[in-house]
């Protein structure tokens, strides 16, 4: 299978969706893989080194119109797009919502289109996952670029000639690019702060060095998959004056607020620059969807009253080369997962390619289904996000990906009901039908009596069926919650009661007062274990 | 649901117990998170409501005033525990409970041998089924009053082993086989005696199992007697040919099945181990002796502690039983809010195993009032303890002992620790310098940067809150 690399055309863009090393990779994978000269320039890679590293050069024409599959960072221009090979398979960043005409022709085109940044953000697509190295990328060159045009040191001196206070930072939206600006910025030496409206990302924060900021208003912010929402006016006030008063102290903002699909919430205003220090530097991060900050000119820095606002869209370029190698391994990952150029599958059951697949055969698919990233589990820290690239996965190991405890959870396919395994959701299905057929359907006796066989036989389907039910539901119970796990099932026990009471029955024989007696313990226990739990419940408090 | 033809009142019953059913499924995975878990619990009361309502509304012949007597009794006494247990107490009350269930599954059995009209299908079959309803039901019921003993610490929390225990409890369970066979054989209702001799059986196999069980191991048994009396209920099921009951019986056995396995997972222990181990007791023979662990142990004073409290930035609590006995959660969350009111980052770290029962400790805090999101399992904390400034082990022992991982001598080797010795500073809440209820000697005590605080958990703590209020 001919695998084809174009050189980036996008004004500025160095970076290449190959390098020679995973070109290696990729010809391990069973590709024949086509570089087009001059692609790897921008991030110091040499045709020779492609060469090299086994593959062939080509000019733009001989990738576009030659390959099957073709693999690029930046989404084609219109014109690459007409020129893709009938039926190929196009796999870079796409952002449909913004390029309709490109879906559109790429259609035309009979393509298999995978986007990039519609890869589900779940702990097995993380190796795939760009969106994530690249903020974590682009987390770690802003504070670079903060300290280029930042005066003084980040770290505090006291030195022969005098103290210099250290350099106070405040990031907000602790995404993955806010979690690695923390991680880079503390690194040097500064006082960090950082903001973001979702609570659940307090700890990464906290992980990470940095102080969490908090308005005293409850409101959460997550809108799912990793991103936030937008807040409520009152919400926004506070917000507001919480950055006023920071503003005053800070000599670094770095802002990273993005909600999906719309343009960059304005959070640092004018009159927030105004209050802040000369010399002063706000990087604004969300510079390509409208930025963060009043004052924000896309790709330019803007001196206002001695405060420098940056503006720059290029972070990923900017380090081109780490930025190509970490894409280039998101690609051989995802493109493993299609099984290679031998056993080439794209493979729409995989909740992976299902979800990044935007065109299949030229048909636009409709957005797959969300995956539900993390297990059900109250506290765990949601996929932290609100960067240019905002994702899952923190750059360094904070606590995020809630590893499941016990081992035992994870040993069984996620536990989760709305993942269980198909297999699995099959066996329950087959032990239901089979319940239904024995229990309404089928008498072998042929007789209005069942005989006992197939009542015992029905009483087994029923009882497999519900151990089935009871091993799904269990699994996902909460570790915190197994004592009241364990008084609410003792009070559920109690239903031999029951049993109890169909032996009470006139006239009053010794059979009836034993199932009366059994009635009595058996409504102790459930009174008390119902209410016991409920009183164990009420307290688990936020 | 028996032989007759379906009438209106036997599919009314059936539409009950399948929405029965459903409620008790839907009330467990409420369980799945602390925001929907109260929800759950009221699916199961509503559950458990129709139940009786339909049993009692559809059953013929029904002997009203004994069955309401003894429900509206029952249910006094139920709720009166319920409302007076403390909530250390909890382990306790949830072993009683598990043998009522027992006594209740061995009695509907015995009612079911006297009249056992309305079953249909054949003779040996019920006697088969009766004869498991009382054997599970018989060895939960005696099984649950030990471990209800050994958690109140009337009796004693060491394991008991009999010489040939193995053999003992072999010969138990083919002495109820064998009894069994004898009474499935006898003619009409002559089976009594066998059933009744092989009851005995039963019960002292449950009684043997349990006291061979140590206290530290309190958790599992308590889970997997929590399984039996699910395990009974089905039977009683299949006796009764009640699906409500086989459906709920098995919901609550798996449950208690997976918790136990869960426990037996979290101390790298087979659950065979946990029931024949007899664990706790000697080493096994030709094992190293353990390497006696060098250097002295150190103590702190109480300002010592406070002082290292208010100059820690990061602060983890890790509580164990000794917290629980001592009822002192609500000085420790108390001295946890004022640590975070000074900013510092105080969070609580759970072993799976701390406690008597699964959850024990959350349950603790929850009554205390920690927010539920600063405590921790042992998976999302153990990588932060190098951070940490100092960690409290409240009444903790064997789930913080370094032992678990070098000393391959220790019986406690290779089960998940918190790995607390890697703060900072680490201070010891203890009543004395004793071992932990696994009997190991722990090494944690020794490590240069770990100090007792000796005393009373509750008592030390009051005091340590009144240092830290400035008084």
């Amino acid at each position: 299978m001919r695998l084809g690399v174009p050189k980036e055309v996008f004004p500025g863009e160095r970076r290449v969706a190959a390098t020679p090393e995973t070109v290696k990779k990729l010809k391990d994978l069973g590709f024949t893989v086509v570089i087009e000269r001059g692609a790897g320039e921008g991030a110091s890679f040499s045709d020779a080194a492609y060469e090299q590293a086994g593959a062939e050069l080509s000019d733009a024409p001989g990738i576009w119109g030659g390959s099957d599959l073709v693999i690029k960072v930046r989404p084609p221009t219109l014109a690459e797009a007409d020129t893709l090979k009938e039926g190929a398979t196009l796999i870079s960043f796409i952002w449909k919502l913004a390029n309709p005409e490109l879906v559109e022709r790429l259609a035309a085109r009979k393509a298999n289109v995978l986007a990039m940044e519609m890869i589900p953000r779940t702990t097995r697509a993380q190796k795939m996952d760009a969106l994530s190295s690249t903020a974590n990328l682009v987390g770690y060159r802003a504070v670079i670029e903060a300290a280029a045009h930042f005066g003084s040191f980040f770290t505090q001196q006291i030195t022969a000639a005098g103290k210099v206070p250290p350099a106070k930072i405040l990031i907000i939206g602790a995404g993955v690019a806010g979690l690695a600006c923390i991680g880079t910025a503390r690194g040097l030496g500064a006082v960090v702060r950082a903001f973001d409206t979702r609570p659940a990302v307090r700890e990464q924060v906290q992980s990470m060095g940095a102080e969490f900021l908090e308005v005293q208003i409850q409101e959460d912010a997550d809108g799912g998959g990793g991103y936030a929402k937008e807040m409520s006016p009152a919400f926004i006030e506070a917000e507001m004056a919480l950055f006023a008063a920071q503003a005053k102290e800070v000599d670094i903002v770095i802002t990273t607020a993005l909600i999906p699909n719309k343009p960059a919430p304005k959070l640092w205003l004018k009159s927030h620059v105004e209050a802040m220090k000369p010399g002063s530097v706000i990087i604004d991060l969300a510079s390509e969807q409208g930025g963060n900050c009043d004052l924000t000119v896309k790709d330019q820095v803007v001196v206002h009253n001695g405060v420098k606002v940056v503006g720059f869209t290029d972070y990923p370029s900017r380090l081109s080369g780490t930025a190509s190698q970490l894409y280039g391994m998101n690609l051989v990952h995802l493109l493993t997962d299609l099984g290679g150029g031998t056993k080439w599958n794209v493979n729409l059951e995989d909740e992976i390619i299902r979800g990044a697949s935007l065109i299949h055969k030229g048909e636009l698919l409709p957005p797959a289904a969300p995956i539900n990233p993390s297990p059900a589990k109250p506290a765990a820290p949601k996929p932290a996000a609100a960067a240019p690239a905002a994702a899952a996965a923190a750059p360094a190991p904070a606590p995020s990906a809630p590893a499941k405890s016990h081992g035992g959870h994870g040993g069984h396919g996620g536990g989760g009901s709305g993942e269980a395994s198909p297999a699995m959701k099959w066996v329950g299905i087959f032990l239901l039908v089979a319940w239904l057929g024995l229990r309404f359907g089928v008498n072998p006796a042929g007789a209005g009596d069942m005989t006992g066989a197939a009542t015992f036989l029905q009483h087994l389907t029923v009882f497999v069926l519900a151990c089935f039910i009871g091993w799904q539901v269990v699994w996902n119970v909460t570790p915190a919650l197994h004592t009241p796990l364990m008084s609410v099932t003792n009070a559920i026990s109690g239903i031999i009661l029951v049993g109890g009471m169909l032996q009470t029955r006139e006239p009053l024989g010794a059979a009836a007062w034993l199932g009366t007696a059994a009635i009595l313990l058996a409504t102790i226990n459930i009174a008390g274990g119902f209410l016991v739990t409920q009183r164990m419940l009420k307290m688990f408090r936020k | 649901m028996h032989s007759a033809l379906p009438t209106l009142n036997s599919a009314l019953q059936t539409v009950a117990y399948i929405v029965a059913g459903i409620l008790f499924i839907l009330s467990l995975r409420g369980l799945s998170s602390q925001e929907t878990a109260r929800r759950g619990n009221r699916y199961g009361i509503i559950g458990m409501a129709a139940a009786v309502v339909a049993t009692t509304l559809c059953a013929d012949k029904v002997a009203y005033a004994p069955l309401l007597g003894a429900l509206v009794v029952g249910a006094a006494i139920g709720a009166f525990m319920a409302a007076r247990v403390a909530m250390t107490a909890m382990p306790e009350l949830v072993a009683l409970l598990h043998s009522f269930v027992g006594a209740a599954a061995v009695i509907v059995g015995y009612a079911s041998y006297l009249d056992p009209a309305g079953h249909a299908g054949s003779r040996t079959v019920l006697l088969i089924e009766i004869f498991v309803d009382v054997f599970i039901g018989a060895l939960t019921f005696t099984g649950s009053v030990i471990a209800f003993g050994k958690l109140r610490g009337s009796i004693s929390g060491k394991p008991i082993l009999l010489p040939a225990r193995h053999m003992l409890n072999l010969a138990l369970v083919v002495g109820s086989v064998v009894f069994g066979v004898m009474y499935v054989q006898a003619p009409e209702a002559t089976g009594l005696v066998p059933l009744l001799v092989m009851t005995g059986l039963s019960g002292i196999l449950g009684v043997h199992l349990v006291v061979a069980i140590g206290g530290a191991d309190m958790p599992v048994v308590v889970s997997m007697l929590n399984s039996y009396s699910g395990w009974t209920a089905s039977a009683a099921g299949f006796m009764l040919s009640n699906d409500l009951l086989i459906v709920v019986g098995a919901l609550v056995g798996s449950s208690g099945a997976i918790l136990s396995y869960i426990m037996c997972r979290a101390m790298n222990r087979s659950i065979w181990n946990v029931i024949f181990g007899g664990f706790g007791a000697a080493p096994p023979a030709g094992a190293p002796k353990p390497a006696a662990p060098v250097g002295d142990v150190k103590e702190v004073t109480l300002d010592e502690t406070a002082e290292a409290l208010k100059n820690a930035k990061e602060v983890v609590f890790v509580p164990g039983y000794g917290m629980a006995v001592a009822r002192a959660q609500h000085a420790v969350q108390q001295i946890s809010e004022i640590l975070r009111k000074q900013g510092t980052n105080v969070r609580f770290a759970i072993h799976p195993v701390a406690g008597r029962l699964p959850g024990h400790m959350n349950v603790l805090l929850a009554e205390a009032a920690v927010p539920y999101d600063i405590v921790l399992e042992m998976d999302e904390i153990n990588a932060d303890f190098p951070r940490t400034d100092v960690v409290m082990v409240v009444g903790a022992n064997d789930i913080v002992n370094p032992g678990a991982q070098t000393d391959a001598s220790s019986p406690i080797y290779g089960m998940p620790v918190l790995e607390v010795w890697k703060a900072k500073q680490v201070v010891i809440l203890k009543r004395s310098r004793g071992a932990g209820y696994a009997g190991v000697d722990n090494p944690l005590f020794y490590e240069s940067n770990s100090a007792m605080l000796l005393g009373d958990a509750k008592k030390t703590m009051d005091s340590l809150l009144g240092k830290l209020r400035g008084e």
